[in-house]
């Protein structure tokens, strides 16, 4: 789990951070090194696998500056040579050389036409293997992270901070390399040529280290500021999208407006912040590049005057002093990229190294065919958050037995649910499913035997079908037709537009709140699962379809395991046996008939149910 | 597919011109246009600079450099030193100033871009939201607009300077090397007829890649709000799969957009260099038969070998307009969307509202409703008739002060019906009518202030439970007390026992609530608001008996003279109404008081009742088909 505060440094080192300080700018020294070296193993990690066509890449940038760069030499040697040649008839020197520089400037066209290509294929490797490791990863997490954790931020996260590292990767290798070269080949020439100007130049990179030292440090905040506001805006953006309805109706709409347009004045004093950093950064470099021209000159203009150098020399060195910082600009607009990439891999980074609070078995038991006999031993549990939800617990459902859970909100009937579906793990105790500890099973044999269907009948956009199939992605059209059929779904779908090919479009919109929790049993009902839970998933039902739907439980839980949690009475008068929940404990438990003839709580409530009926 | 999504009919191929597209941002960058004209300017400046800082080096070591050796005089070379430190100087500021001309003004052009694109979607009705998925909306708000920024930035600058130092480099070459100049320039025909295919080609395609992110973008949005039912039935692989083909057609785009550029790159390398090549030989011919010295001969590739930087660069600079300019469609396509629920322009206020709520003829259907097959399909399960219309005529009165359920099957329309009171979405045809006065002659404000609603699945936001509840409170009733009645009408006590009482944040970013609780606090919120009229769109669903009963008395009590509609699926939520009012396929069939209906209307029984017999059940099941 996340730590995010407190704690000496050798612990924190040792404990990963995660999230936990996400939003925080100004990391003391250890986090800070920590975040930066784990955003920084994460870019290396990612690059591992294209590292050959990296090379690759490399190579071609030098072929092709390479060739760019002969296009003068060429043109001198035209005119050294070929001119006096061409004058006295001979023009078999100018063919060959005009010659030459096509073929310079096919190959220098043809090299970069490459790169492009090569590079984009890194760049594009690298954000697909991000891209789906964070999927992964967000997949992973338990919910007791994801109720944390907004998905504004996990979209943040998979949308900005993923433009950020794509910025660096697109135009980074290609500038970083040609540059690199560039001024490698330069200042080789001049020692080459005069060693006292290059001294003069060596010194000159004594303050550009300041220079950007200075500037690393500043932009690092502020490029963690601006991951932090623009996660902000993204996930203030997304929630009230979301809710919209909920917006408009109660004319939310300028409050909102207020509030986003803060936001995103936020975002962008930051982005301007580091505009103006970077506006500082970029022409200092300038200034010490046009600043060491000068002291050469002075310098080598002092040696021509004492004789100890030729014009002629000193014109080429200048000249290459100048040109060793031509591509300063493009290197100072890398080394930029790189920090805002190093600062969005930094919050990709920490996501990535979340823990799932419900892992997966190391050497799980095999349980291919569950029967479904359920055991709550000793169990003890607690949110996260604070209060024990459940302080002892013990129950047995036998294979194929229908509970019915009951009582008020908050006393731990979904909860019980929640544990059943290894949403969450129990504090201490275990839950035994056919006699195995959940924690021991596999996920893949957990979720064919035990199936959830919850309150919040969630539709993803595709269409009925695509929905329902979730439940068994390899169903056959006849086998979900059946499942709709056999849950009361198959009229209303037929009903619709293009039946089961209709898109339920965004958030189900089209579908009213009862045809989607149908749409949810016929999910669960493909599923075929040994356990089924019902959490609260009639409760939108009209009484006619609640009906129906009755009458299909009634076979679909004939062989099963099912835990019911149901506010509505009639759906419990299915029960073989009925338990009555308040504060994490069952207070009473026996057949509907049996509780019903006594005088406990079940007896009142359905009373008091009977007689709301007509 | 498993939880994919893709943008629906919304793509409409905007196929305007890239400068019409570009001239509508003027309204938005007009007050930023000096500044980044001067910084224009500044980049000219800086360009010239580093343009003459070499030439200006070698004729000050040639000049006086040189002589001052001879002589042995020092002023020369202090005059040298001067005027290499004040080019320095000078090309140092330009860059400093272009810098601070233009970033700070695009920031801000970007920011008023992004709000108002915020206020607008705020406006534009659900009907609207319902189409566009979530992560279209954000790409636009966020990838688009950042694309555009730096395109302003740096694209048009750099665009317009390469221009300007391409075009006057080539009136140098044809001025020192005439006809040489010429057939340089020659080589800008292809150029252009290449420049023109490509823009085409890569213009599709940066479209698809923009818009395949923002479906991505989507789908990341949909597997975290869908993340319990993903985990319930252990779907997280299959969604992982399908998302990462979703994204590999992302990356194959955005190759496709590579080798479009790097074929494009290829030509203008290789053209102006083959010319160039020409050039020489050429050249070198001119040179012989006496028509050019060699001096020009040399002065010409020197300027071709300054420009060539500039128009290697156009390539890039190219593309990177071309994406801004389909991010401009793509902003304009959302901001251009018309406002179907807009406000009349002379609103009326009522001075007093009773609180009458009449349906007129109303007729409604959702629309972007495709036309459906009308034909019912054979069945034997009660469902409403096929119809394209969800409303079809409604005519119901509800009294000022009455408490009026509505009552049908899933699908008949209440929902629909319950929506419309507040305007959420407009009829198609008919009226609505507040005290007798058109609910389309008010605005959305002044009406939503006397309409308040809950809906079934709560929507709560990121904030305390006091904002929450307050959200739509009237700012003269947003005291403690307040709170506190609405709390307790709701029966939402709860929220004291957790860890922070009212101030507890809740909704995404805090505690997350069961669905009874939410139900309750948007309860809660709907009656803070202190409304003329509730609707209440079957906000008790998820609540147990007791709870039920409980807030039902507390509504009755406290309600007595608020108007309230309440959709209704059991018989205990229809015990807070007055009267009932039966939908029926797209029509209300029958009004009265529950006891009456419950006696002499066949179709509400059958909704309503548990207690009616199975014969009965189903031959009223029969009577449907």
């Amino acid at each position: 789990m996340s730590t995010s505060s407190g704690g000496p440094a050798a612990a924190r080192s040792a404990t990963p951070i995660g999230v936990g300080d996400e939003e925080n700018i100004n990391l003391d020294r250890d986090t800070s090194t920590a975040v930066r070296r784990r955003s920084r193993r994460l870019l290396l990690d990612l690059l591992r696998p294209e590292r050959a066509l990296f090379w690759a890449t490399v190579v071609l940038v030098v072929v092709a500056q390479a060739s760019r760069v002969a296009g003068p030499a060429i043109i001198a040697m035209a005119i050294d040579r070929g001119l006096p040649d061409a004058q006295e008839g001979n023009w078999s020197t100018v063919a060959f050389i005009g010659g030459a520089y096509l073929l310079a400037a096919i190959l220098a066209g043809a090299g970069s036409a490459a790169f492009i290509r090569l590079a984009a294929r890194v760049s594009q490797a690298v954000l697909l293997d991000l891209r789906q490791r964070v999927f992964a990863q967000t997949q992973r997490l338990s919910l007791e992270f994801h109720e944390k954790y907004t998905s504004g931020r996990i979209i943040a996260r998979q949308t900005s901070d993923l433009e950020a590292l794509r910025e660096l990767l697109d135009n980074g290798i290609t500038s970083l390399a040609s540059g690199m070269l560039f001024m490698l080949f330069t200042g080789l020439s001049l020692f080459l040529l005069d060693w006292q100007t290059g001294l003069v130049l060596a010194v000159a990179v004594v303050p550009v280290l300041l220079v950007v030292r200075w500037f690393a440090t500043r932009s690092r905040i502020l490029y963690r500021e601006s991951r932090v506001a623009s996660a902000r805006l993204i996930v203030n953006f997304v929630e009230n999208m979301t809710g919209m309805r909920a917006v408009q109706a109660f004319r939310r709409e300028s409050d909102n407006n207020a509030k986003y347009s803060e936001l995103a004045e936020d975002y962008r004093r930051n982005n301007m912040r580091s505009f103006n950093l970077n506006g500082i950064f970029d022409p200092s470099l300038q200034l010490i590049g046009n600043l060491t021209v000068a002291l050469a000159l002075t310098i080598g203009g002092y040696r021509v005057l004492q004789g100890d150098l030729e014009v002629g020399v000193l014109v080429a060195t200048l000249l290459y002093t100048k040109r060793f910082f031509q591509p300063v600009q493009q290197m100072a607009g890398v080394y930029n990229s790189f920090q805002s990439a190093s600062a969005a891999l930094e919050k990709i980074s920490g996501l990535l190294e979340e823990q799932p609070t419900v892992r997966n078995a190391d050497n799980p038991v095999p349980l291919p065919h569950a029967k479904g006999d359920l055991e709550f031993e000793n169990v003890t549990f607690g949110y996260a958050s604070g209060d024990v939800v459940l302080p002892s617990f013990d129950l047995h459902v036998p294979a194929g037995q229908t509970v019915a859970l009951v009582g008020s909100t908050g006393a731990g009937k979904s909860t019980l649910a929640k544990l059943i579906a290894r949403f969450y793990d129990v504090t201490d105790g275990a839950v035994r499913l056919d006699g195995v500890d959940l924690r021991d099973l596999s996920r893949k044999d957990l979720r064919r035997a035990i199936v959830m269907v919850t309150q919040e009948a969630y539709l993803f956009s595709g269409t009925v079908r695509d929905n329902i199939a979730l439940g068994r992605p390899d169903a056959s059209d006849a086998e979900i037709v059946r499942a709709a059929q056999a849950v009361g779904a198959h009229e209303f779908i037929e009903q619709l537009p293009d039946g089961y090919d209709t898109d339920v479009n965004k958030r189900g919109g089209r579908v009213s709140a009862g045809q989607r929790q149908l749409i949810s049993f016929a999910r669960a009902f493909l599923a075929d699962p040994a356990v089924l839970i019902l959490d609260e998933a009639t409760s939108s039902l009209d009484i006619p379809g609640e009906r129906l739907v009755q009458r299909g439980l009634e076979s679909l839980l004939n062989d099963r395991t099912a835990l019911i949690i149901a506010h509505r009475l009639s759906t419990v008068a299915i029960a073989d046996r009925v338990l009555v929940m308040a504060d994490g404990r069952v207070v009473e438990d026996g057949t509907p008939e049996d509780l019903i003839a006594g005088d406990g709580r079940f007896s009142a409530l359905h009373a008091a149910w009977r007689e709301s009926l007509v | 597919m498993l939880v994919s999504a893709t943008a629906p009919a919304q793509r409409k191929p905007a196929d305007t011109t890239t400068v019409a597209t570009l001239l509508r941002l003027l309204p938005f960058v007009r007050p930023a246009l000096p500044r980044i004209s001067m910084g224009m300017l500044c980049a000219l400046g800086a360009g010239l600079c580093a343009l003459a800082i070499p030439q200006v080096l070698e004729a000050l070591v040639d000049g006086p450099l040189a002589g001052a050796a001879t002589s042995g005089d020092t002023r020369g070379l202090w005059l040298a030193v001067a005027a290499v430190l004040g080019l320095g100087l000078l090309e140092v500021f330009f860059v400093f100033m272009r810098r601070r001309l233009i970033l700070t003004p695009t920031t801000h052009v970007e920011w008023s871009m992004r709000t108002t694109l915020f206020k607008h979607l705020q406006d534009l009705p659900l009907a609207f939201h319902d189409q566009w998925p979530g992560g279209q909306l954000l790409s636009r708000a966020m990838t688009d607009l950042n694309m555009l920024r730096r395109w302003m930035a740096f694209g048009i600058v750099m665009l317009v300077v390469n221009f300007a130092t391409v075009g006057v480099g080539i009136a140098l070459m044809i001025r020192t090397a005439g006809p040489l100049g010429w057939v340089y320039l020659l080589g800008a025909v292809p150029m252009a007829i290449l420049s023109f295919r490509f823009s085409r080609r890569f213009r599709r395609i940066a479209r698809l890649s923009q818009d395949q992110a923002g479906d991505l973008a989507t789908t990341v949005e949909e597997s975290v709000h869908g993340i319990r039912v993903l985990k319930a039935f252990g779907r997280g692989p299959e969604a992982y799969q399908s998302f990462a083909s979703q994204a590999g057609e992302l990356r194959n785009t955005e190759m496709n957009k590579a080798r479009q550029m790097s074929a494009f790159t290829f030509s203008i390398i290789t053209i102006p260099e083959a010319v160039l090549g020409g050039c020489v030989v050429w050249g070198v011919w001119l040179v012989t038969q006496g028509d050019l010295t060699i001096g020009a001969l040399g002065a010409f590739f020197a300027t071709a070998a300054v420009i060539n930087g500039p128009v290697e660069q156009l390539g890039q600079l190219l593309s990177m307009s071309l994406t801004a300019k389909t991010s401009v469609d793509r902003y304009f396509e959302v901001l251009d969307s018309e406002n179907t629920v807009a406000d009349p322009e002379k609103p009326v206020h009522l001075d007093e509202v009773r609180g009458e709520v009449r349906f007129e003829a109303v007729r409604f259907h959702y629309p972007d409703a495709p036309p459906i097959d009308l034909v019912p399909a054979p069945t034997h399960v009660p469902h409403e008739a096929p119809r394209e219309e969800v409303l079809t005529g409604v005519d119901l009165t509800i009294r000022p002060g009455e408490t009026m359920a509505l009552v049908g099957l899933t699908g008949s329309g209440k929902t629909t019906m319950a929506a419309l009171v507040p305007r959420l979405f407009d009829v198609t045809s008919g009226a609505v009518l507040l005290d007798g006065v058109d609910i389309r002659a008010m605005t959305r404000e002044y009406l939503r202030t006397q309409v308040a609603i809950a809906f079934e699945d709560a929507t709560l936001f990121s904030a305390t439970v006091r904002e929450n509840v307050l959200l739509g409170a009237p700012p003269e009733a947003r005291t403690d007390d307040d709170l506190h009645r609405a709390l307790e009408i709701a029966q939402a006590s709860f929220v004291h026992k957790l860890p922070y009482g009212i101030d507890t944040t809740i909704g995404e970013e805090g505690l997350s609530l069961s669905g009874g609780q939410r139900q309750r606090l948007a309860l809660a919120r709907a009656v803070a608001a202190r409304p003329r009229v509730l609707v209440l769109d079957d906000p008790l669903s998820a609540l147990d008996v007791e709870t039920e009963e409980a807030v039902t008395a507390r509504l009755r009590a406290e309600l007595s003279d608020t108007t309230v509609i309440v959709v209704a699926h059991r018989p205990s939520t229809v015990a807070l109404a007055d009267r009932v009012a039966v939908l029926q396929d797209g029509r209300v069939t029958g009004v009265g008081p529950h006891s009456e209906l419950l006696v002499d209307h066949l179709h509400y029984r059958f909704v309503i009742s548990s207690l009616i017999e199975d014969e009965e059940f189903d031959r009223a099941r029969g009577l449907r088909v």
